[in-house]
């Protein structure tokens, strides 16, 4: 094969890498370059450099050291029958892109990836290697997340956690059944002990510091992972189960949920048809309302109809249809967790209507201004001048909701 | 800072002062004459407020620096926003300020009430410079120039509010190692490694022309870019078009939309290839084709040089396999089995009924009951080879109620059916007929996503979403719950026309 310059290379693999959701450069451990040899700062909040026409946030420089692969997953464009071109890229070109980049302020830092080549050992020494150079030679004090590989030896994880702020493995699927059927050479106990291994890691370590505060910190940003929806036969609530155990048994950062897309020269097992992008959407809805909202998962695979969560309106909103005698909610008197079981109330206006209503009695006017808009609210809320019997009771609530919701559709079009 | 309150009209009552802050985001000069101005008990409303250099000002340098020494506390929340909110751009927001900070001294936890217009409209403020910030923070792209000490980086800049000394702590500390500066129409920043200095506004000349790993950047963007999902608002909302002409890689978006379509759309050309060259003999030009084909299939003799199998049947069996664990929808319990589609993976007709009944549910076949029975008659009436159709259901698993030892039919609801489209949308996908027949609402209502009437839609072509053709006809059942045999004869006869002209139809489309 001609050798490729860095840029050719660079094409192919970021190619490689774009099924990979997550782009998220946030809840590390604060840093900066004062002092330091090189560049680089954290400083809590992720930063987006820019936006790719799907909409996506391109954070960090996303990318697979090779997209060689001696596995046969067939969701994954990379696997060993696919046609693709393949390319690898040297631990110095990585090193030298990261940084070229960074310099310019185009990205928050790497997330690293990479097909299996040789043995899960190597291919893991190998980014292992990127992430080191990058901190000890260059003094990078940027952001790194590394994708690490299931099989690889612990001792290599645990190199990783060093130097990454965040690791990942992916479970893929959101069932066994289906990972056994798509990824036939992956292993879903292995993923889940690795999983497993790193949380352990992540949980000493805090206990480390806590005694030590020179401990060396380990994965500062903790492990996230993805799970593809739409390739196989799991339905909503399929997957807000398996989220939700991965969220309690790993302590995951984030699951992120990626709707299948079609891909350059795919299996045939396949599906050709994509499953809606407003699917993935709603699933990223179910997900906040487990975690910031208070829902358990059998109440979240309650907003579903028949295991599907609606398209045409969000899952709270589903949820508080098929539980109408819980509302009206008075703003001015019902508890946080009631609040935040309103459609149309965020984290943010409860915690403002929490403040605001200390000081006084408050009207539907300053709920408008306090939130995103009234007329979803309306039907759920009661303030100090405002009562919503006729509307509550409604029959054709559902067709009302919808209209409200889709002006802010626009975005998911 | 050259904050000062210089008594306006010495002739009024009530004199009006005016207070000149040293530049556009001058905080301390703020702070300093907004606390003597509440401690003097001045009103807001009186007070005028310019910044040195605008507004004609009128005032010159020899204004006196506010004496007394006022003393009362303020929560650190409103400094920390008054800090952001001075560097809003809005003429009004050192009134602003001065009002809300003249309303703190008797209301404390005035910012808690956010639904106040007041406090509301500061928090506005607030939120434009946070994210004037924010993106000023993502978007600036240095470029770098040579200079005789080594690399150096520069960026041009065009920020809404008046940020840039607010931010620019931000840049030393990712930047701290990097000579750089940053400028902008009104004032430039500059880092030399060890200390900050800021200069007037620049031109857009004066920042370098380019940067040649901007190429390589580009690169990156455009291969990054799944053109699976374009979501065009979601990219303009958090990245809107102003800031466009000053990033690099903005100058690809449009191309990138505009191919997107063809490269999704090549994928999915190229996936079964090898499945569609064996399916369409006829637009190979085979004369062996016969006359009326509707599976396309290939003649045995063809068939064994392209290997054992096709992979289409491959895909069908995938389904399959995986249908039958299906628990998309509560139906799976009760039932026996999923009852899959039947049929070879060329077919070029694809008939969905409504779903299994007793006898399917237990042999795992579709249509093999009375209806199944009828739906042969009428099939062989028109002249249609089953062998050589796909036959399938709109829900899979039979749905009953049990009575005594019977199991009673009942209708799929509107979840089931939703639930269950996800697999006819693979079995058209996989099998890509020419022709979708719905045998009744049930399935007319899976394929079209609407409740239809079938006396209205009967008898013509609808168009599908992929290209390909829809017809709606009744179900087989509906024929036999006919009692007057006269009226069933007639519906029959329907049926069977249908049927005709949509072999006909097929036969059309070649």
């Amino acid at each position: 094969m001609a050798q490729l310059d860095t840029r050719s290379k660079l094409a192919i693999l970021a190619d490689a890498a774009k099924y990979d959701a997550s782009c998220a450069s946030s809840g590390t451990a604060k840093r900066n370059s004062v002092g330091g040899k090189g560049v680089g700062s954290t400083e809590g909040s992720g930063i987006c450099h820019s936006y790719a026409p799907d909409g996506r946030c391109i954070s960090l420089l996303k990318i697979l050291l090779t997209n060689s692969c001696i596995f046969d997953c067939h969701y994954c464009i990379n696997r060993k029958s696919s046609n693709v071109r393949r390319a690898r890229f040297t631990v110095d070109e990585v090193v030298r892109l990261t940084l070229s980049f960074y310099k310019r302020n185009y990205i928050e830092g790497l997330f690293l990836s990479s097909g299996i080549i040789g043995s899960s050992d190597y291919t893991m020494e190998a980014m292992v290697r990127v992430a080191k150079t990058l901190r000890l030679d260059h003094d990078f004090r940027g952001y790194i997340h590394l994708k690490t590989i299931p099989d690889a030896a612990p001792e290599l994880l645990d190199q990783a956690a060093m130097y990454a702020d965040r690791l990942s493995i992916n479970v893929e699927l959101p069932t066994v059944e289906g990972l056994g059927k798509l990824a036939p050479d992956k292993d879903a106990g292995r993923i889940r002990l690795a999983m497993g291994g790193l949380k352990t890691g992540i949980a000493e370590n805090k206990e480390a510091r806590r005694k030590f505060r020179s401990a060396p910190k380990f994965a500062p940003a903790g492990q996230s992972t993805q799970m593809i929806v739409g390739a196989d036969a799991a339905d909503d609530s399929a997957v807000v189960a398996s989220a939700s155990s991965l969220y309690g048994k790993f302590g995951l950062r984030r699951v992120y949920y990626s709707a299948f897309s079609p891909i350059p020269d795919a299996s045939a097992v396949l599906p050709l048809v994509q499953p809606p992008l407003m699917r993935e959407h709603r699933l990223y809805q179910a997900d906040w309302l487990m975690r910031f909202y208070g829902f358990n998962v059998g109440e979240v695979q309650d907003a579903t109809d028949a295991g599907m969560l609606p398209l045409d309106i969000d899952p709270k909103t589903a949820w508080a249809l098929k539980h109408r005698a819980s509302f009206p909610v008075d703003v001015n008197k019902a508890p946080r967790e009631m609040l935040l079981r309103v459609p149309g109330l965020g984290v943010k206006s409860v915690n403002a209507i929490l403040r605001a209503r200390r000081q006084r009695r408050l009207e539907l006017a300053d709920i408008g201004r306090l939130t995103r808009g009234i007329e979803k609210l309306r039907p759920f809320l009661i303030a100090a001048d405002w009562r919503p019997v006729a509307l509550a009771e409604r029959a054709d609530l559902r067709p009302r909701l919808v209209k409200a919701e889709r002006s802010q559709l626009e975005l998911f079009g | 800072m050259g904050a000062g309150v210089r008594q306006h009209d010495e002739s009024l009552e009530e004199p009006l002062p005016t207070v000149t802050l040293a530049h556009r985001d001058d905080f301390d000069g703020w702070r300093i004459a907004a606390r003597s101005l509440v401690a003097n008990g001045t009103p807001p409303s009186a007070v005028t407020w310019t910044v040195a250099g605008e507004g004609g000002d009128l005032l010159g340098g020899d204004a006196a620096p506010v004496a007394g020494n006022p003393s009362f506390t303020v929560p650190k929340a409103f400094i920390d926003m008054a800090r952001r909110v001075v560097c809003n751009v809005e003429p009004e927001r050192f009134a602003l300020l001065h009002a809300a900070l003249a309303q703190l001294r008797t209301r404390p936890k005035l910012l808690d009430d956010q639904a106040d217009p007041l406090v509301q409209r500061l928090y506005r403020l607030d939120k434009g410079v946070r994210r004037d910030v924010h993106k000023m923070r993502a978007f600036v792209r240095f470029r770098e120039v040579e200079d005789e000490a080594g690399e150096r980086f520069a960026a041009w800049f065009e920020p809404e509010h008046h940020i840039v000394r607010l931010n620019s702590g931000f840049f030393v500390r990712r930047f701290a190692q990097m000579r750089w500066s940053i400028l902008t129409p009104l004032l430039c920043v500059h880092w030399d490694t060890a200390e900050l200095s800021f200069t007037s506004g620049a031109l857009r000349g004066d920042a370098p022309e380019g940067d040649p790993i901007e190429a390589v950047w580009k690169t990156y963007y455009s291969h990054i870019f799944n053109p699976a999902r374009l979501k065009v608002n979601a990219m303009t909302k958090e990245m809107p078009k102003k800031y466009w002409k000053n990033l690099p890689e903005a100058a690809l978006i449009p191309d990138l939309i505009a191919g997107a379509g063809e490269r999704v759309q090549a994928m999915i050309d190229t996936v079964p290839r090898d499945v569609s060259e064996g399916r369409h003999p006829r637009e190979r030009g085979d004369p062996e084709s016969p006359g009326l084909d509707l599976t396309g299939a290939i003649p045995a003799t063809e068939s064994a040089t392209l290997g054992p199998r096709l992979r289409g049947d491959d895909e069908i069996d995938a389904l399959r396999t995986e249908a039958a664990a299906c628990t998309r929808c509560p139906l799976y319990g009760p039932a026996t089995q999923t009852v899959f589609g039947e049929g070879p993976p060329t077919a070029r007709l694809m008939f969905v009924g409504e779903q299994p009944g007793d006898q399917e549910d237990l042999a795992g076949k579709p249509f093999i009951g009375p209806a199944g029975q009828v739906f042969d008659r009428a099939l062989a009436a028109a002249g249609i080879d089953r062998t050589r159709a796909y036959v399938t259901n709109a829900v899979k698993h039979f749905k009953f109620e049990a009575r005594g030892k019977r199991r009673i039919h009942s209708k799929p609801g509107t979840g089931e059916i939703e639930a269950c489209k996800w697999w006819i949308d693979q079995e058209r996908a996989a099998i890509k007929p020419a022709v979708t027949v719905a045998l009744g609402a049930t399935a007319a209502r899976s394929l079209t996503g609407k409740t239809v009437t079938i006396s209205r839609e009967r008898g013509r072509a609808i168009t599908l979403a992929d290209g390909s053709e829809l017809w709606i006809t009744v179900h087989p059942s509906f024929l036999l719950r006919i009692e007057d045999r006269a009226a069933a004869d007639l519906e029959y006869d329907r049926f069977v026309a249908d049927l005709t002209a949509i072999r006909e139809r097929v036969a059309a489309l070649g």
